[in-house]
């Protein structure tokens, strides 16, 4: 698995390693609202966010659903022009040179978008034709994408046979057709099951390591926590936190995260007990979950020996690192997945 | 996105046309298949038409008369449902647009390769109808070849409005009933099976509205050899101003709703 990636990544020939000049993506007051329409009321989907974005960077838009995240991607993607603000991209501006923009991207939708009558190979075709690539240029980097995408063996089938797991695969061998210096994902293992996203993550890795620059959105912590350097929480189409994954863990929560679970009787006056705990020498902040405690802690099994001194004893009781969802409920009072 | 090219539409015409290959087998036997038996249906019927009158119909024989204004009216059916329905599953989910609009084609130009897809499907229906009319005798000149791009023209009269409303439509099912009640019934009320000379005045003055009516009258009086300059400007400038209306109508949809 890992033994080809080296020659993958020399004959590959994504654009990993340009000449660089300024940010590859700014926005500024960047804003997108929905107009009103048939009875909805105007929707503020992006509400001035700014953020910046350089060469060979894997960042990623991390926030629950109606966030923001794919308006902004759709913003990025040049198909949705920004209602204010700018977006400059490749040194281009995206209201105006969204066509010359596409040119240089590559795009994962959340739907796949391929067509399910035609072979894995004319899906590449068509595709890259829409490119201006001449046939032999499609049919050369065809072989290549096929093979990083580990669907040689299928190059001639319907895509109608192929599973999730494979089909999001062909959409971003199918993406990276014009060999593209940014690559935009939109919840790219929504849907998968565990393997299929290992394996999914492990392509991503590929292109990260060759310097190919990643723009990400997703709602599962894990996978922004694999994949990026830097993101942003979103939330109610704002920007409320940025940084990489380690250093937002570091502003905003603890080392560790003692998870407590109570019997149905107990609960209330367990909850008023451990609430009393923080702020302490040991617990620093506790949530109330409707299921569960989160109680912040530099060490979760000296919060768990705190909790216990108080005379509690839940049913379980679970230490662990703190992770990006722990952030997105402290900055949002909200879980991401709910 | 301004300048205005060839080669992008060309692009959405043959990613069309590699879709359409799948199927085109199947459609080249309804193309010919079709007017066979419903050409010779009607010229058995016809015969009896014949014997007891054709001086509305100007004197040629009713299947010579009617096979024309037939490859008007198919066109117009292929035209609406091509423009109208394709545009429709085209822009849902799994259809083609979604994934052109992402790449450096512009939303006029997976307009203008669509309709160009379109209009030669529309060639190819009426060349099949050709044929089998020219088999049966009811194509009399070689001005007859003329009424495959005119009849192409008629479809494509209706596609291009249609491509307007079927992409910016949330409701399949509006397009069908409207194909049900209003297309169907124009067969009647254009001149396609009788001629307009025989049902009230009014009536015929409705039927000058309707763009089957100048698509009819200019296939039929090229196949017989007729048309006059004056009746050809009318028919083909009325066609031809539906054609400008639709696309620039649905430059306009296709932009908004590929990319709003």
């Amino acid at each position: 698995m890992q033994g080809d990636t080296a020659s993958q990544a020399a004959t590959l020939g994504v654009a990993g390693e340009r000449p660089s000049t300024g940010p590859l993506v700014e926005a500024r007051k960047l804003t997108k609202v929905h107009p009103a329409r048939g009875g909805a009321a105007a929707l503020v989907a992006v509400d001035g966010i700014d953020f910046r974005l350089e060469r060979g960077e894997a960042f990623g838009f991390l926030g629950p659903n109606g966030a923001g995240k794919s308006s902004t991607m759709r913003m990025i993607a040049c198909v949705s022009p920004p209602t204010s603000g700018t977006l400059r991209m490749l040194g281009m501006d995206a209201a105006t040179d969204g066509s010359a923009i596409r040119a240089r991207i590559g795009v994962v939708p959340q739907d796949d978008s391929l067509d399910a009558a035609l072979t894995v190979r004319e899906n590449l075709l068509v595709y890259g034709r829409y490119f201006g690539l001449s046939r032999a240029t499609v049919r050369e980097r065809s072989d290549k994408l096929l093979d990083f995408a580990r669907l040689e063996d299928k190059a001639d089938q319907r895509v109608e046979t192929l599973s999730g797991g494979m089909r999001r695969r062909l959409t971003i061998a199918r993406s990276l057709i014009n060999d593209p210096e940014l690559l935009l994902l939109d919840e790219p293992t929504t849907g998968l099951d565990p393997q299929a996203r290992h394996v999914l993550w492990e392509r991503l890795f590929q292109l990260k390591s060759q310097g190919v620059t990643l723009i990400l959105t997703t709602h599962y912590m894990d996978e922004a926590e694999q994949l990026c350097d830097r993101l942003v929480i979103m939330d109610g189409g704002r920007i409320v936190a940025e940084g990489s994954p380690r250093s937002l863990i570091d502003a905003h929560v603890t080392r560790e995260v003692l998870e407590l679970r109570f019997a149905d009787a107990d609960r209330e006056k367990a909850t008023d007990v451990v609430l009393a705990l923080a702020p302490g020498p040991v617990c620093q902040r506790v949530d109330v979950l409707p299921d569960r405690l989160l109680v912040y802690a530099d060490d979760g099994d000296d919060a768990l020996a705190v909790v216990n001194a108080a005379g509690l004893e839940p049913l379980t009781a679970l230490v662990r690192r703190a992770s990006l969802e722990d952030v997105f409920l402290t900055l949002t009072g909200r879980s991401l997945v709910e | 996105m301004t300048e205005l090219s060839l080669a992008p539409p060309l692009r959405e015409f043959a990613a069309e046309w590699l879709k359409y290959r799948r199927t085109w087998r199947g459609s080249i036997v309804i193309g010919l298949v079709n007017p066979l038996l419903f050409l010779t249906g009607i010229g058995i019927i016809g015969k009896l038409i014949d014997s007891s009158a054709t001086g509305p119909l100007g004197g040629v024989s009713y299947l010579t008369w009617l096979a024309p204004g037939l490859m008007a009216a198919s066109a117009m059916q292929m035209g609406f449902g091509s423009g109208g329905f394709g545009a429709f599953r085209a822009a849902a989910p799994g259809g083609g647009y979604r994934a052109a609009s992402a790449t450096p084609m512009s939303p006029t130009d997976i307009l203008l390769g669509s309709l160009l897809f379109v209009t030669f499907r529309l060639s190819l229906l009426s060349a099949g109808f050709l044929l089998v009319q020219a088999l049966l005798g009811a194509a009399p000149t070689w001005w007859a070849v003329l009424t495959v791009p005119a009849a192409a023209l008629t479809g494509l009269a209706f596609a291009a409005p249609m491509a307007a409303w079927g992409i910016a439509t949330k409701r399949f099912s509006t397009m069908q009933t409207v194909f049900r009640f209003v297309v169907q019934p124009l067969y009647l009320l254009s001149g396609t099976f009788f001629p307009l000379s025989t049902v009230p005045a009014w009536l015929q003055k409705v039927a000058y509205a309707s763009p089957l009516w100048h698509g009819v009258e200019l296939c039929r009086d090229i196949n017989l050899g007729r048309l006059t300059f004056a009746a050809g400007a009318i028919h083909g400038g009325f066609l031809i101003a539906m054609v400008i209306a639709g696309v620039l109508f649905a430059r306009v949809t296709y932009r908004r709703k590929l990319h709003e």
